[in-house]
């Protein structure tokens, strides 16, 4: 592989994890979804650039999914609900912005360290793919479990899912069927969630998930 | 003859950078202006406010220790050499040694020192306000500089200013995320040390939200008009520093004929302006933050500069 | 050479006697302080004079102590280092209290104990066996626990000996276990036979943490600080000089000695947990400082900072040397020695000018202080350095080690580990933050005490201080700011330790064009204090002369402008729990759970409203505190075996024997 594309490959990844601390710095929901968009776009970018780079056409269709499925639809849809239930205020955190960016930088260094010496086989392009990936997934975790807004816990998972993704193409690509399961499946847990989403609505005026710690049963 | 010639260019860097630095205030005032369909004041009337206020007669307030009448002294002289140490058109000055990438931004904290001691001088709630809220911004803005200068200093092998520019010119680096997350870091440092919106806002007076005005406010005349004159150069300063570090394209280096210095200190000239209107056009499209939402801020530029390390050295690990 | 030395140490020592003689003599008791200062410069020329013979290593072995064993000396080039940091500033410090002692309210309870207590840092130094180092340390611990003792009225100086009694046996006892397991089963105890031995690795790690412990809690490193910040403001001033600038590097001499010479340092893990400890002590430090409104507090406060960077450069010097880069060892040793020295001026000096504000003031409360600088002029002036320097501002000395730090720091990515190169920068950062805060805590420090408006009826009163005090400070800040100016001195001179320790030294630096500094060939990076401060010195005075010149040098003296509504009370004045503010909203909530609760009075009610600031220890409180729990509820529980019968205890002793018999036949 020439530099350039090596090159392309290491900032398209990295841009993917940058982007994953733009969602955890963002405080207003309208601005996660957006952020969410961008993470999308970029990932289809990567997942293209891939393609391209491997020869292997079938990853041009992920990069399709991504772009619309995670790119599109889903943010203007995520809009629509929280212009349709008026949220669009300041996300309450558990932790402070701050603290969760540390957090997320140990995390990061973390899944480098973890991966880099483990994964010698996978190439080098590969390598630096699943440790970005593996951030990207811990930093999606750190997303839902720091945010009580239901919205922006969806957002955490889908945002989980691009790092899922990411190392799936990094490794020579998954098969295909794998792929399209995997966004299918993807695209079922976002109606279950927006679906949730309203009923939680509908049933405490709030989207607050902390709001329903009360009717746990224990 | 050639130490004559040396020293010539060197001088040559310390007055440009001393006669230029209005003007960029006068640039970035004039455009943020446009911006907001305003005609703005002439591109020379900072220069004007400079000459005014040296012409006036200084009041000081009776508390005001002797320290009061030094510090504007100190601040000014050690930011202006701050910046005339930043090499702007041309790498390998005589003086480039003399300091590093390090050495530069501590100068820079010393001059933020003697300032914020002056803020204390007269025993005033906004000198000291200024002063707290000054320092709290610096502790929080020199980790973000310290990555930045670590990343660089991992591409480079060295801190030295000089050094730094001419690898960047010499070698094929490639598309470096990192340098990327760098210069955005360095940009955010930027705008926090110069004192400029969405960190605090220059123009604004009688407000509790004012850090480095309120800092200043006891001062008048021709104390004033250094104070004034150091924070143009200090601006000038960080933007040398970010043309050299990132976009050192069109700096004569020492090994080439000093007759290429003109060029290069248009390229130069071009380079802040670019960053004045980038500048201008930032302060017009965000809002002023919260005094206690500036460590978000600037959290995100340590945050920045700690992933542009990282990414590097994932790139560099395999 | 080596015997003059020795000979200077037993003076010191004798000058206790002295001393009781003296303080039996109420009129004047500052021979004891003419003799130290004579005698420390006596030391002073011997160190230097080794140190130009090339620093050679000498012994000596005197027939006392233990029979068979007698007590040996050795001085080499590490030592001398060390020495003359103890004998530069024993030296100043005596001449600063040559004025200063003449306040002392009770002599008595100091002078006999002042010249002691240099002697035995000296003997630190200078010892070649565990036996003699072991005495010597618990000398230096057991005389200074009687020097924070003198102020004995006071219930805060009992409750600060006590806690620097109990750590600092413990610290000892870790150091004597160290000592143990570094002499081995065949017990031989000089530091020789100790250096040849062959060790496994969990002997070198075991000894590794014992001497971290031991040491670190003479230095007061977090989290073994607690002790510091009670006894060194407890002291009379100039012992608290002293104590923060000399003794805690003796204990940073005591670990080097440990881990770098007999041990011959450690692998790349253990050197981490030195790292990261030092950049933790610096942050933590700086950040207990500026939460303190006691001027000698925060200055204590300020050397627990200090000692966390000289210790993140000891931990990044071990890193370098087990990876086997040995040059780049050597500058990030070179940088915490150099630090050492550094810290050791200003912090003396900064101890110095806080018991000079103390005896003028009668207060350390920053609250009701202000305006020193035009009644103290040159307490003020060296002060003001002294701020500068700590906050490692150019063109000071603290600037000049942090510089040379740094450097090290940026080499480490050839330290190809992982983990180890994500961690340095992380150090790096914390230590920017560390220098960053510094600055605010000593602005605040000096804006507080020195500027600003007097804020009580003392402060306004004050006077300068006697001639001695103030030539003392001055040579202080004089030596801080030669120092940064040329720092290729103290580069040079430590070249022999780095070859003593790593065998690599950095390439000389007084030859460099323009004195400049450069450690590493490979990279061009360069540092001049020389040339910035005399631009800063001509920028500053031909603005300020050409200004006067065209510009008028009129100036009017008026009310206070303050937006237009000045207020007269210098009540109204930022304080220094205001000024700390901002930093405690950043950092304070998280770390030190400060809660601000405000009363106001209710509407037309004339009484003042309250502001009340409470912090949380958290080390005190998460660490210590369970720790005396626990020791509290053992002792319950072992309680009842005091009130045994003669039969019982016999039965304890005879099991503990038995006990001890099986365990020694297992073994075998």
């Amino acid at each position: 592989m020439s530099p350039l594309a090596f090159d392309i490959a290491h900032l398209l990844a990295g841009s993917m994890v940058v982007v994953s601390f733009l969602l955890l710095y963002q405080d207003r929901i309208t601005g996660v979804l957006n952020v969410f968009a961008v993470q999308a776009i970029i990932l289809a970018l990567a997942v293209a650039f891939q393609a391209w780079s491997q020869g292997a056409p079938h990853l041009y269709l992920t990069a399709l999914i991504a772009l619309i499925v995670k790119g599109g639809i889903i943010p203007l849809a995520l809009h629509r609900i929280v212009r349709e239930l008026g949220i669009h205020r300041e996300i309450e955190k558990v932790v402070g912005v701050g603290l969760t960016m540390l957090v997320g930088l140990a995390l990061t260094a973390l899944a480098v360290i973890v991966v880099l010496p483990i994964a010698q086989e996978a190439g080098r392009v590969g390598r630096e793919d699943l440790a970005f990936a593996l951030a990207v997934i811990l930093l999606g975790l750190l997303m839902m479990i720091t945010r009580r807004n239901a919205v922006t816990q969806v957002v955490g998972f889908m945002s989980l899912e691009n790092g899922l993704v990411l190392a799936a193409t990094g490794a020579k690509g998954m098969p295909l069927v794998v792929e399209i399961s995997v966004a299918f499946s993807i695209l079922i847990a976002f109606i279950v969630f927006g679906i949730f989403v309203f009923r939680i609505r509908e049933r405490f005026d709030t989207v607050d998930v902390h709001a329903l710690e009360r009717f746990r049963g224990d | 003859m050639r130490l004559l010639l040396d020293l010539l260019a060197q001088g040559l860097q310390m007055t440009l950078v001393l006669a230029a630095a209005p003007l960029l205030v006068g640039w970035t005032r004039k455009l943020r202006a446009r911006l907001l369909r305003r005609r703005g004041p002439d591109l020379v009337q900072p220069y004007r406010d400079l000459v005014r206020l040296l012409r006036k007669e200084p009041v000081i307030a009776h508390s005001a220790s002797p320290y009061f009448r030094v510090a504007p002294y100190l601040v000014f002289a050690s930011t202006w050499i701050a910046a005339a140490l930043v090499p702007t058109y041309a790498t390998g000055l005589m003086f480039h040694w003399a300091t590093d990438l390090i050495a530069i931004v501590a100068f820079l904290g010393f001059a933020r020192f003697a300032l914020g001691l002056a803020g204390m001088d007269v025993g005033t709630a906004f000198g000291g306000i200024g002063s707290s809220r000054e320092v709290m911004i610096a502790s929080l803005a020199e980790p973000a500089m310290l990555l930045v200068v670590f990343t660089l200093a991992l591409l480079a092998g060295s801190t030295q200013l000089s050094a730094i520019a001419e690898f960047l010119v010499r070698e094929p680096v490639g598309l470096r995320v990192s340098l990327g997350l760098a210069l955005v870091a360095l940009l955010m440092v930027a705008i926090a040390e110069n004192a400029r919106i969405p960190v605090d806002n220059p123009t604004t007076h009688l407000e509790l939200t004012m850090v480095h005005e309120a800092m200043v406010l006891e001062y008048s005349g021709r104390h004033l008009a250094l104070i004034e004159a150091a924070s143009a150069l200090k601006l000038t300063a960080y933007f040398s520093l970010v043309a050299c570090l990132f976009f050192p394209f069109g700096m004569v280096t020492s090994t080439s004929s000093p007759l290429l210095y003109p060029l290069g200190i248009l390229a130069w000239m071009a380079k802040i302006a670019v960053l004045g209107a980038v500048l201008a056009v930032f302060e017009t499209a965000v809002a002023k933050l919260r005094v206690f939402r500036v460590p978000e801020f600037l959290g995100g530029a340590f945050v920045l500069g700690f992933l542009g390390t990282l990414l590097l050295f994932v790139s560099r690990a395999l | 050479m080596l015997e003059f030395l020795v000979l200077i140490v037993a003076l010191l020592a004798a000058s206790g006697a002295l001393g009781v003689i003296r303080a039996l003599d109420p009129r004047r008791p500052l021979l004891v302080y003419g003799i130290a200062l004579v005698l420390c410069l006596g030391g002073l020329a011997v160190v230097l004079g080794h140190r130009v013979m090339g620093a050679p290593v000498l012994r000596l072995v005197l027939p006392l102590g233990l029979p068979w064993v007698g007590v040996h000396l050795r001085l080499d080039a590490l030592a001398g280092f060390f020495l003359l940091v103890i004998n530069l500033v024993g030296a100043l410090v005596s001449l600063f209290a040559l004025g200063y002692g003449r306040h002392a309210s009770e002599p008595g309870r100091v002078l006999p104990f002042y010249g002691p207590f240099l002697a035995a840092m000296q003997l630190v130094c200078l010892a070649d066996d565990a036996f003699s180092f072991l005495f010597a340390w618990e000398l230096m611990s057991l005389v200074s626990f009687f020097l924070v003792l003198v102020e004995h009225e006071k219930e805060s100086s009992h409750q600060a000996a006590r806690v620097y009694l109990l750590m600092a046996a413990g610290g000892t006892f870790s150091l004597l276990l160290a000592m143990g397991v570094l002499a081995g089963a065949d017990g031989g105890y000089s530091f020789d036979a100790i250096r040849g031995q062959e060790r496994a690795e969990a002997t070198v790690v075991s000894v590794f943490l014992l001497a971290l412990i031991g040491a670190g809690s003479k230095a007061g490193l977090i989290p073994v600080h607690a002790w510091l910040p009670l006894a060194h403001p407890a002291a009379p001033s100039h012992v608290s000089a002293l104590m923060s600038g000399v003794m805690t590097k003796v204990a940073i001499y005591g670990f080097v000695r440990l881990v770098f010479d007999l041990l011959g340092g450690v692998a790349l893990g253990p050197s981490v947990i030195v790292l990261i400890l030092g950049g933790i002590s610096a942050v933590l430090g700086v950040l207990y400082a500026l939460m303190e409104h006691d001027l000698k507090r925060l200055l204590a406060y300020h050397t627990v900072e200090n000692i966390g960077i000289i210790t993140a450069a000891l931990g990044l010097a071990l890193a370098f040397a087990a990876a086997g880069f040995d040059l780049l060892a050597a500058l990030a040793l070179t940088a915490g020695l150099f630090h050492v020295l550094n810290h050791a001026l200003f912090k003396s000096l900064l101890f110095c000018g806080a018991g000079a504000v103390l005896h003028a003031t009668g207060t350390r409360d920053m609250e009701r202080l202000g305006g020193l600088l035009r009644r103290m002029p040159t307490t003020g002036i060296s002060f003001l350095l002294g701020c500068a320097a700590i906050s490692a501002l150019p063109p000071l000395n603290g600037f000049v080690s942090e510089w040379l730090l740094f450097q090290a720091i940026l080499q480490s990515p050839i330290l190809v580990s992982l983990p180890i190169v994500l961690v340095v920068p992380a150090v790096g950062a914390l230590l920017a933050l560390a220098a960053a805060l510094a600055a605010a805590c000593f602005v605040k420090a000096y804006g507080v005490v020195f500027l600003s408006r007097p804020r009580s009826a003392e402060a306004a009163a004050a006077r300068e201080v006697d001639p001695f005090s103030r030539a003392a400070m001055l040579a202080f800040a004089g030596l801080c700011l030669l120092l940064g100016v040329i720092p290729g001195l103290i580069v040079d001179a430590l070249a022999p330790v780095g070859e003593l320790l790593l065998t690599a030294h950095l390439p000389s630096q007084l030859g460099n064009p323009w004195l400049s500094l450069q450690p590493l060939p490979t990279s061009a990076s360069s540092y001049n204090g020389l040339v910035l401060l005399s631009f800063l010195l001509i920028a500053g005075g031909l603005t300020a002369v050409v200004l006067h010149r065209f510009g008028g040098a009129g100036l009017r003296l008026g009310p206070i402008w303050d937006c237009g509504y000045p207020d007269p009370a210098p009540s109204t004045q930022y304080t220094a729990t205001s000024f700390a503010q901002p930093i405690r909203r950043v950092f304070g909530t998280v770390l030190f759970r400060a809660r601000e609760t405000v009363t106001m009075p209710p509407p037309l009610a004339t009484a003042a409203a309250r502001l009340e600031v409470r912090l949380e220890d958290p080390i005190w409180e998460r660490l210590y505190v369970p720790v005396a729990r626990a020791v509290l509820a053992a002792a319950d529980r072992l309680n009842p075996l005091q009130f045994q019968t003669i039969r019982r205890y016999l039965v304890l002793v005879f099991l503990s024997l038995v006990g001890l018999l099986v365990l020694a036949a297992a073994r075998s």
